[in-house]
């Protein structure tokens, strides 16, 4: 079986203006979201308290709050979790220093007094200290920024040889500006579903830092095999003709990993859930962005190539 | 030819062998008696996220410390001038400083003195000496301070874990980390709270002697006169917040402190009594108790632990032999908590929980399930599709992701790494990232093929030429998952690392071992036709 005949001749770079001016508004979009409104953040990186509740009959969120405010913790941001039916919510409590341990007891009690001391279950708390999740959220974001400059460095010395000094780079600055696209993508696609941002999200978004240059390095291997065997070629065509060899490739590989991540997202559970969306935003968004992005930049650049 | 071929079967077929050596304990509950006297028996390690438990950073207050020490060394300043009779002291801490303040008279005969006797303090700033009297600022040196926060932490960490291992709790984890903080995992926790409040509590016991004479109602209003504190009784657990509290004034300086305890026992609830813990104190504490108590009949001798009196006393008479008692609203949970906290020792400084993470024991086992069903469905999805697509090429790959997933968790058993549920999620993510190799391969040999080559050939350079694009898609992703493993934290950690060690067996098994398939094929008779 055959994804594309051989011989498929798109005419991709064909597209970069549009690519260019589409990808740049989406990407100013969720920067200008980003700088105004900010992520949701997570315990995480925001701090302060989160539970898990699991409730074993049917539960309404005012009534979860009612229960809270007994305790003084009517303010705290109670929403579903998890399956539909499944009876499971998650509390943000906004407290400033409540003494070590007395939170559970807190919340224990007031849930006990209302619904019954074995009609629930708190699955899980998690509670980030305001220094740290400050220290966390910093970490993390460098974390993404340093993969992003790694890839683009790897890249960069891995072509140097090949074709000089600044082609590499070029092929370098291509793989970081398609790089930047996907993270930015992603989160914004994050946010747009409304998921909050911590630990997990940061994993999602090395993850597809370190998968999505995965394409760029195939294609960008091609067109050095391709500069070197067709002599008597335009670098537009090669490069097109590079993108359409190994098109085939680009989608089987992103398409298995999106099997998997598809079977991730609807039965790995809510936890996972974010991780899993913001895998398939991105993977999908790299495979975009290799073709109509990371390419079409060599092309910006091109002239002169050592052959 | 064949010869090298044996060779690459064998070095294969005994990374099979000893990898279901590292797995069977992982599976097989329980193992044959004889098995442990050859071969490992751990399993695989479950993160706190899959088997339950509490994940807790503490940050030790070292400033507190150092204040304390401080505080001490006034006293003994204090004390000293007064011995050394010089005139016109006054002796303050501020902060992390203490001004001394004598006549300047004097200043030479302290001067002097501070450097005999206290050799660890510096001046902060050089001495002024204005209308006759002689200001001295001093503070602890560097060295002194950073030696001062590292006994702090360390001191904390001995005796948390002590006071964990008196609570029982298998095989927690107690560590530094940073330059203040402590990080504890006590897996399969059942009461993380009665937990936290062990290991929180600073127990810092003193006994002090309340001043009757002062009016308790005016001190709380104002301040308390000078060596004298306001201090607040103990409200019982279940008490709530907002009870009204009892004041005490006691003496600023207490006549003993708790590191004299030898033992500490609970006294189950008698008519009309809570529970009561029974403090037994070694020869030092008894005889100091004994002088202390003597010195003070009639007196009210408060029991303040962390700055709460739990009880004050009158002193009848004389007590020998070392024994006292906290008495208070206790129930018998909390006179048992009270006694591990007494018997373990105080922390040299109070501290704060930075981070908290628990999970209750049925989440991480829906977790695993959860877990288990993707990888079955996206398992099964790659393998269909690839048998599909490729049909015997794309068996050749299914075959050799089946192993990559033997070799990956044994791998992570025969290293004790944990797997967490982000790491289950990198194992479900190798699945489907692991058959780019073979589709890069497989692409290239169509390619070489439809140039024409003869089958042989054409695998010989798709292989070859598939090679550099394989190895540079995983070192890239090899490289954000070592900056993943650096950045991240617990759970997080446990999806570095099965990324990585996902990587490195996906490049051994797609390449190296589908290639042994076709060379064995080729070796045996020669290859008319391939399903590719």
């Amino acid at each position: 079986m055959e994804l594309f005949r051989s011989g498929t001749k798109i005419p991709f770079t064909k597209y970069r203006k549009i690519a260019v001016v589409l990808s740049s508004t989406v990407n100013l979009l969720v920067l200008a979201f980003l700088l105004i409104k900010g992520p949701a953040l997570g315990v995480d990186f925001a701090g302060g308290t989160m539970l898990q509740l699991k409730f074993f009959q049917k539960v309404a969120a005012p009534e979860i709050r009612q229960a809270l405010e007994t305790v003084q913790l009517g303010g705290s941001v109670i929403q579903d979790f998890g399956q539909e039916g499944s009876n499971e919510f998650l509390v943000r409590v906004e407290t400033t220093a409540v003494e070590i341990g007395a939170l559970g007891d807190r919340v224990k009690k007031a849930l006990s007094d209302k619904f019954g001391a074995d009609k629930f279950e708190i699955r899980r708390i998690e509670f980030v200290g305001p220094k740290v999740g400050e220290d966390l959220r910093w970490r993390g974001t460098l974390s993404v920024i340093a993969a992003t400059v790694m890839m683009g460095v790897y890249i960069w010395v891995r072509f140097a040889s090949a074709f000089g000094t600044r082609f590499g780079l070029q092929f370098g600055l291509g793989a970081v500006i398609a790089l930047v696209h996907d993270v930015l993508v992603t989160v914004g696609a994050l946010m747009l579903a409304n998921y909050e941002f911590d630990l997990t999200v940061v994993a999602a978004l090395l993850t597809i830092v370190g998968f999505s240059v995965n394409d760029t390095v195939v294609i960008c291997d091609r067109i050095r095999e391709n500069l070197r065997k067709i002599r008597r070629e335009t670098l537009e065509n090669i490069i097109n003709t590079s993108i359409n060899e190994t098109l085939s490739r680009t989608i089987l590989t992103t398409g298995t990993a999106l099997l998997v991540l598809l079977a991730l997202y609807l039965l790995g559970g809510a936890v996972i859930r974010p991780f899993a969306f913001a895998l398939l935003v991105g993977f999908i968004s790299g495979v975009y962005s290799t073709i109509f992005i990371a390419s079409p930049i060599i092309l910006l650049w091109g002239g002169t190539v050592r052959r | 030819m064949r010869k090298a071929l044996l060779t690459r079967i064998s070095i294969f077929a005994i990374a099979t062998v000893v990898s279901w050596i590292y797995l069977i304990p992982s599976f097989v509950d329980p193992l044959p008696s004889w098995w442990g006297n050859i071969f490992p028996t751990e399993k695989i390690h479950l993160g706190l996220d899959l088997q339950g438990g509490t994940h807790l950073v503490l940050d030790v207050k070292v400033d507190k410390a150092i204040e304390n020490n401080l505080e001490r060394i006034k006293e003994d300043l204090i004390t000293a001038l007064r011995e050394k009779a010089v005139s016109g002291v006054s002796v303050e801490r501020d902060g992390m400083q203490i001004h001394v303040k004598v006549s300047a008279a004097s200043a030479e005969r302290t001067r002097g003195l501070l450097k005999s006797d206290f050799g660890n303090l510096v001046e902060a700033k050089p001495p002024q000496t204005t209308a006759g009297a002689t200001d001295f600022s001093l503070t602890l040196s560097k060295e002194e301070m950073r030696a001062l926060r590292d006994y702090a932490v360390d001191q904390s960490l001995e005796t948390i874990r002590n006071r964990i291992d008196q609570f029982g709790v298998s095989e927690p984890i107690i560590q530094r980390q940073g330059l203040t903080g402590i990080l504890i995992q006590l897996p399969g926790i059942q009461d993380p709270d009665r937990a936290k409040e062990i290991i929180g509590k600073t127990a810092l016991l003193e006994f002090k002697l309340v001043d009757d004479s002062v009016n308790v109602e005016d001190a709380v209003k104002s301040r308390p006169p000078p060596g004298r504190e306001v201090l607040f009784g103990h409200a019982g657990r279940g008490e709530g917040i907002g009870t009204e509290k009892q004041a005490y004034v006691v003496e600023s300086k207490a006549l003993m402190t708790g590191d004299y305890i030898q033992d500490a026992r609970v006294r189950p609830a008698e008519q009309l009594h809570g529970a009561s813990v029974e403090l037994i104190l070694n020869g030092r504490g008894a005889k100091l108790f004994e002088q202390i108590t003597a010195a003070n009949v009639k007196r009210r001798l408060a029991i303040v632990l962390d700055n709460r009196v739990y009880s004050a006393p009158v002193i009848q008479e004389r007590i020998g032999g070392g024994r006292a008692s906290i008495t208070g609203n206790f129930d018998l949970k909390e006179a048992r908590d009270l006694a591990i906290v007494l018997r373990a020792g105080a922390l040299p400084a109070p501290v704060e929980v930075a981070e908290e993470r628990t999970v209750g024991p049925s989440l991480g086992k829906d977790s695993i399930q959860q877990g288990i069903n993707s990888f079955i469905v996206g398992g099964a999805f790659v393998v269909l599709f690839m048998i599909f697509y490729y049909k015997g090429a794309g068996a050749v790959a299914v075959a050799a992701l089946i192993f990559n997933l033997l070799y990956m968790i044994a791998i992570l058993a025969g290293f004790q790494a944990v797997l967490t549920l982000p790491g289950m999620a990198g194992i479900v993510l190798t699945v489907g990232m692991a058959v780019d190799a073979n589709v890069l391969i497989n692409e290239r040999i169509r390619e070489e093929l439809r140039a024409g080559r003869a089958i042989r050939s054409a695998i010989e350079a798709g292989y070859q030429n598939a090679l550099p694009a394989i190895l540079d898609s995983n070192i890239t992703t090899f490289l954000s998952g070592v900056i993943l493993f650096q950045f991240g934290t617990g759970p997080i950690k446990g999806f570095a690392v099965t990324l990585c060690i996902g990587i490195l067996t996906t490049v051994v098994t797609a390449v190296y071992l589908t290639r042994i398939y076709y060379d064995y094929r080729m070796s045996t008779r020669r290859l008319e036709r391939i399903s590719i």
